[in-house]
This record gives structure tokens, C-alpha cells and sequence, in this order.
């Protein structure tokens, strides 16, 4: 096994019965790459991420995330990454430093280590005395880069992220990825999702599924040059309609 | 893996204590569901309106209405003056029993003729005219033995009754083990089935799912919080029933409370296998309300006698937990029966919940990790 990659997927397949919601898909995600999942609604993207997630064993195909395999080392897998959803996934009636105590709790954080990323958090977020303040009060934009910090708490290897931006604003979208890079900087490997294909741009790779398959693997450069597209938006309608 | 759990639990806490419309269902319905079925379902009565057409309107007969008055369970409201006036009374509602006393009542009394009262109720509501009835009735024979003079009956039998556990007939008694069992279902059940298909709804279930939680830790994270406070809830109960409506516990203390919290956990798995098909809340809700609230009401012996349903509904009340959870409450709290004498009972109660915990766990396998 090759030690830069943070997740390795092999002929990794999911059937429901006769129907192959993802079928032997192949790829890599180096360590601290921020590799974009892309594909239209019903490709497959959700399956696979749960696949990798441990959620949802596989149907035949091999696949490892953070070294470890998915078949047999859920509960390894599930300590040494991050999730965020498409729904929003704190919980809104506790307030902030409550939702942060909480995730911190359950991924065994000590209680000086809970302290140091609450500062933390609020520090980045700019939150100031709002710590106390219940989450549905927050604006989305800032929910969603809320989020993204609690997903991040334990410092996990690699972070999933499952459509984080739906609904924001472009200038939070941009923030938003700035921390996105920010987390890559310091190592975490990003898995992305979205259907914003200005975001798509953003990431240093990107494969994109189609009817379960990945059609299109490579740079956001490679892919407009393989498609001969202008624009991403072009490379994922000529896939998509095919 | 404790801290993780207590970490749990406090969020449970934080959530309930947020959502004070939980609190209200888990504190104020019992008081109130107890104060009302204390307050409405009585089997004794005061005061009902009556009205008298007497024909005769003689001597005897008016000391006749003079004694049912002064009972104190009738209220004289109105004397009519023929049968189709007495009618219209009837049908404006303002009395719910009516006497006919025959011309020369007393008359055929007295030369030991036989005579007759009519007695009229309106079986709008059986039980009330029922009762009604037997009251009137019982005045009514006592009168004609007080007045059938110096004739001595040759020879009578003197029927003594005795009421068991309840001389009284005390509606406490009865309701006060219902509200407990139909408490505990609501809240154990509903809240919990509520709870997780809320967690499912809003997306947070799959955070906790990807989280090194396993999916039994989150489970038991979430329904403890809401079994402390559902035992508490049905101490309370008890505790109210005992001194407000006199309901005593004359058996083991032990027991009871160690058969209500059996219970409680079987209405808990209830409420996680409701969850694990509920998607959405309202889903959860319905399903709580239809398929646990009424039968517990209608098919636990609570409110209906199970032994006069038709046998189909006998045979559904044998799946109903609150059914053998009240008979053993009322056994130990009225009858003061130990362990023996509800273990079948009890035992019935543990197979459905074993029965409960492999379907809700086949069931978590299919959902979560398919």
C-alpha cells in the first residue's frame, strides 16, 4: 500500500438488489489533496462516500481510507475522519459551545483540548460572546463554516464533505473554501462533493460519476483540455448528456 | 467510553431542557390526565337531576319523592304533570331521570294491591342511567319495606355483598395504575420514537453514525435520559395517587416499582423500533399515537372491561404490554400480592421485550448498515 494516499479504492461496487448504484469504480486521493467528488443528482456519489465512511459495507471491490480497509476496519476509519452533510448537521437548539462540547465528547476530546478549540473556534469564526448563542440563530453561512470547524474538532485525516456550501452566498462560499485550504495546508485530505462547478475549479482534482461509473478523472485543466471545454460547467453537461 | 456516554446523555439534557414543551409532557400530563380521570370518572354520583309526574299526589307518594330527594343523590328539578311534558323534558336535557307514580298510588298500596313505578333515564349515556336506575330502585324497594307496615315477610334472605380491595368503589383505584401505564407508554414510546426519527430528519443521525460511536451507545444515549425522567414521572403519579385519591400500595414497594420500570424499558424498545421505520417525526408521531396510545387506552382493561370485548379484541389486548403491566399494578398496590402471584404477568412483559429488542436490532442492522 502506497503511504501518500489517503484513500485507494479498487473495482468498488454497491448493488441494491439488480440495481448498481455504484459500479467498480477505481481511484486515489493523495494525502492533502482536496480531490472534488462531482456527478449529477443519483450517480452514486452519496453510496460511494458512505461506502467509504463505513456506513455501508460493499458489494464486492476493495477500498481503504486513512490505511484502513472498509470492509473490516470501520470502526478504525470512522475515528480518523470528519463528516459534513448536505443538511445542515449541528443541532440547533443547543448553542454553539454546546454543539462544540458535544462533538468534542463523543470523538473522547479531554477537557483542556475542548477549551483550546473552543478559543479556537471562536478565534477564526469570529464569534466572539456569541458562544452561548443557539445555532439557529446564526446566519447559514456562518452554520455551514460552524460546521466545517466541528467536523474538523478531532483533527481527523480526511474530511468528507457532502455538498457543504448548498444555499451560501458566493462570498461566504469563498471563505468557506479558504478554510477548506486552509485544513489542506496543515495535511487533512478534503473530499468534496458539489454541484457548484465554480468549486470544481478549486480542487486539486476531480472525478466526475456518471451512472454509478467515474467517467473523467483528473485536474480541472486536464479535464477542459481532454473535453476541450472552456469551462468545467462544459466538461460536466457533454458528460452528463452522454 | 462512560465519558463519551455522559457526554451523550448531558446533550440529551440540553435538548429537553431547551424544548420545555417536553417537560410539560413529561411532568404536566400526568398531573393533569390524574386530576381529570380523578376528578370526571366516578362511579358515585350526586345530584342528578330529576323529575317526578305524580298521578296520585297523595300522602304516600309524596313522602315517596321526599325520601329520594333527601338522599341527597337527587335534585328535584322539576314536577311535570304528564307523560308527554316529562318527554320534552327529557329531550331538553335538563333532567336525566324521571319517576311516574300511577293514580291512587297509595290507594293500591295500602290494600296491598300491587302497584308500579316507572322509572325513565336517558341511556344517552348507559352507565350514568344504569346507575341511575339501580339507585332509584333500591330507594324505592327500602321505602315499601319501611311501608308495608306490621306484616312481617315470613321469612326473607338477607343478601350481604362484599366489595374486594375496593369496598369503597373508589374510581382511584382503578385509574390511578391506568394513567401510570398510559403515562409511561407516551412518554418512554413517543418521546423516544420522536427523538431519533428528529435526529434522522434533520441529518445529524448520519454525524453520529460516521462518528467511532457504536450505534448501541447512541441508542442507550438517547432513551436514558428519557427513562429517568419517565420513572420519575410515574413515582409522581403514584405518589399523587396516594394523596389526593387515597389509592394505597399495600404490597411490596419493591415490586411495583421494580415491575413499572420492566414495563418502562419495554415501552422504551416500543419507541426505538417505531424509530427505526419512522423517517420523520410526524411519521414517528402517528404511528406512537395509533399504535400504542389508543390500544393502551381502549384494550388494557384501563377504561373497557377486556372480559365484554368481542374475542377478536381479546385476542389484540394480549399483545398490548399495558394490559398484564396494569393487572400486576393493581395486584401489589391493592391486593398487596407478591411476586408469585404476578409472575406470569411479569414473565409475559420480558418476552416482549426480548421479542421487541431482536426486532429493533435486525431492524437498526437493515437501516444503518445496508
Amino acid at each position: 500500500m502506497n503511504n501518500n494516499l489517503a484513500i485507494q479504492t479498487k473495482n468498488l461496487t454497491k448493488k441494491f438488489g439488480d440495481f448498481t448504484a455504484v459500479n467498480a469504480i477505481t481511484f486515489d486521493v493523495s494525502k492533502g489533496e482536496i480531490f472534488g467528488f462531482l456527478g449529477a443528482n443519483g450517480a452514486g456519489k452519496t453510496t460511494a462516500i458512505k461506502m467509504l465512511n463505513g456506513l455501508s459495507k460493499p458489494t464486492s471491490g476493495i477500498a481503504t481510507v486513512a490505511g484502513f480497509d472498509v470492509n473490516t476496519e470501520t470502526e478504525k476509519i470512522k475515528k480518523n475522519i470528519g463528516y459534513m452533510s448536505q443538511k445542515f448537521s449541528l443541532y440547533e437548539d443547543l448553542s454553539i459551545w454546546q454543539n462544540i462540547r458535544f462533538y468534542g465528547g463523543i470523538y473522547g476530546l479531554k477537557r483542556f483540548e475542548l477549551k483550546l478549540k473552543k478559543q479556537e473556534i471562536a478565534d477564526k469564526l469570529e464569534l466572539g460572546s456569541r458562544l452561548n448563542k443557539v445555532v439557529a440563530d446564526l446566519p447559514l453561512g456562518w452554520k455551514q463554516k460552524l460546521a466545517f470547524a466541528v467536523a474538523n474538532i478531532h483533527q481527523p485525516k480526511i474530511i468528507f464533505l457532502d455538498e457543504p456550501t448548498g444555499g451560501v452566498d458566493p462570498a461566504t462560499r469563498r471563505q468557506f473554501w479558504e478554510m477548506i485550504y486552509e485544513a489542506a495546508d496543515n495535511g487533512t485530505t478534503i473530499f468534496v462533493t458539489t454541484h457548484y462547478m465554480d468549486e470544481a475549479e478549486y480542487c486539486n482534482r476531480i472525478s466526475i460519476m456518471v451512472d454509478g461509473r467515474i467517467d473523467a478523472l483528473g485536474s480541472p485543466k486536464e479535464l477542459k483540455q481532454e473535453f476541450k471545454s472552456a469551462t468545467m460547467n462544459d466538461v460536466f453537461l457533454k458528460l452528463a448528456r452522454n | 467510553m462512560f465519558k463519551v456516554f455522559t457526554a451523550f446523555v448531558k446533550k440529551e439534557i440540553f435538548h429537553i431542557v431547551r424544548d420545555t414543551r417536553t417537560l410539560y409532557i413529561l411532568f404536566g400530563m400526568p398531573l393533569v390526565l390524574v386530576l381529570i380521570f380523578g376528578f370526571t370518572i366516578s362511579n358515585e354520583f350526586k345530584g342528578a337531576s330529576l323529575t317526578v309526574y305524580n298521578a296520585a299526589n297523595d300522602e304516600l307518594s309524596k313522602n315517596l319523592v321526599e325520601k329520594i330527594k333527601s338522599s341527597g343523590h337527587f335534585n328535584l328539578v322539576s314536577n311535570t304533570h304528564s307523560i308527554s311534558q316529562l318527554e320534552e323534558e327529557f329531550k331538553a336535557g335538563t333532567v336525566k331521570i324521571g319517576l311516574v307514580i300511577p293514580p291512587n298510588f297509595e290507594l293500591d298500596f295500602r290494600k296491598n294491591k300491587s302497584t308500579s313505578i316507572q322509572i325513565i333515564t336517558d341511556a344517552t349515556e348507559p352507565n350514568y342511567a344504569t346507575t341511575l336506575t339501580s339507585y332509584a330502585s333500591r330507594m324505592i324497594k327500602q321505602f315499601q319495606l319501611e311501608h308495608s307496615g306490621l306484616q312481617q315477610v315470613p321469612f326473607s334472605i338477607s343478601i350481604e355483598t362484599r366489595m374486594l380491595y375496593n369496598p369503597k368503589l373508589l374510581g382511584a383505584y382503578n385509574f390511578v395504575p391506568g394513567v401510570v401505564a398510559l403515562i409511561l407508554m407516551l412518554t418512554c414510546a413517543m418521546m423516544t420514537s420522536l427523538t431519533i426519527a428528529r435526529e434522522k430528519e434533520l441529518g445529524t443521525m448520519d454525524l453520529l453514525l460516521v462518528s467511532p460511536l457504536p450505534p448501541l451507545l447512541i441508542i442507550i444515549g438517547k432513551v436514558t435520559p428519557y427513562a429517568i425522567l419517565s420513572f420519575i414521572s410515574a413515582v409522581m403519579v403514584f405518589i399523587l395517587g396516594y394523596l389526593v385519591f387515597d389509592v394505597p400500595v399495600i404490597g411490596s414497594i419493591g415490586l411495583l416499582l421494580a415491575s413499572t420500570f420492566l414495563y418502562l424499558v419495554v415501552a422504551l424498545s416500543l419507541g426505538v423500533f417505531i424509530s427505526t421505520k419512522a423517517k420523520s417525526q410526524q411519521v414517528a408521531m402517528v404511528v406512537s399515537m395509533f399504535a400504542l396510545m389508543l390500544p393502551t387506552m381502549l384494550l388494557s382493561g384501563f377504561i373497557f372491561p377486556i372480559e365484554s370485548m368481542p374475542d377478536v379484541l381479546q385476542f389484540i389486548s394480549r399483545i398490548v404490554p399495558a394490559k398484564y403491566f396494569i393487572l400486576v399494578e393493581k395486584s401489589v398496590m391493592l391486593k398487596g400480592a407478591g411476586l408469585l402471584s404476578v409472575y406470569k404477568q411479569i414473565l409475559v412483559l420480558f418476552l416482549m421485550l426480548f421479542i421487541l429488542l431482536i426486532a429493533t436490532y435486525k431492524n437498526f442492522k437493515v437501516v444503518y448498515n445496508k
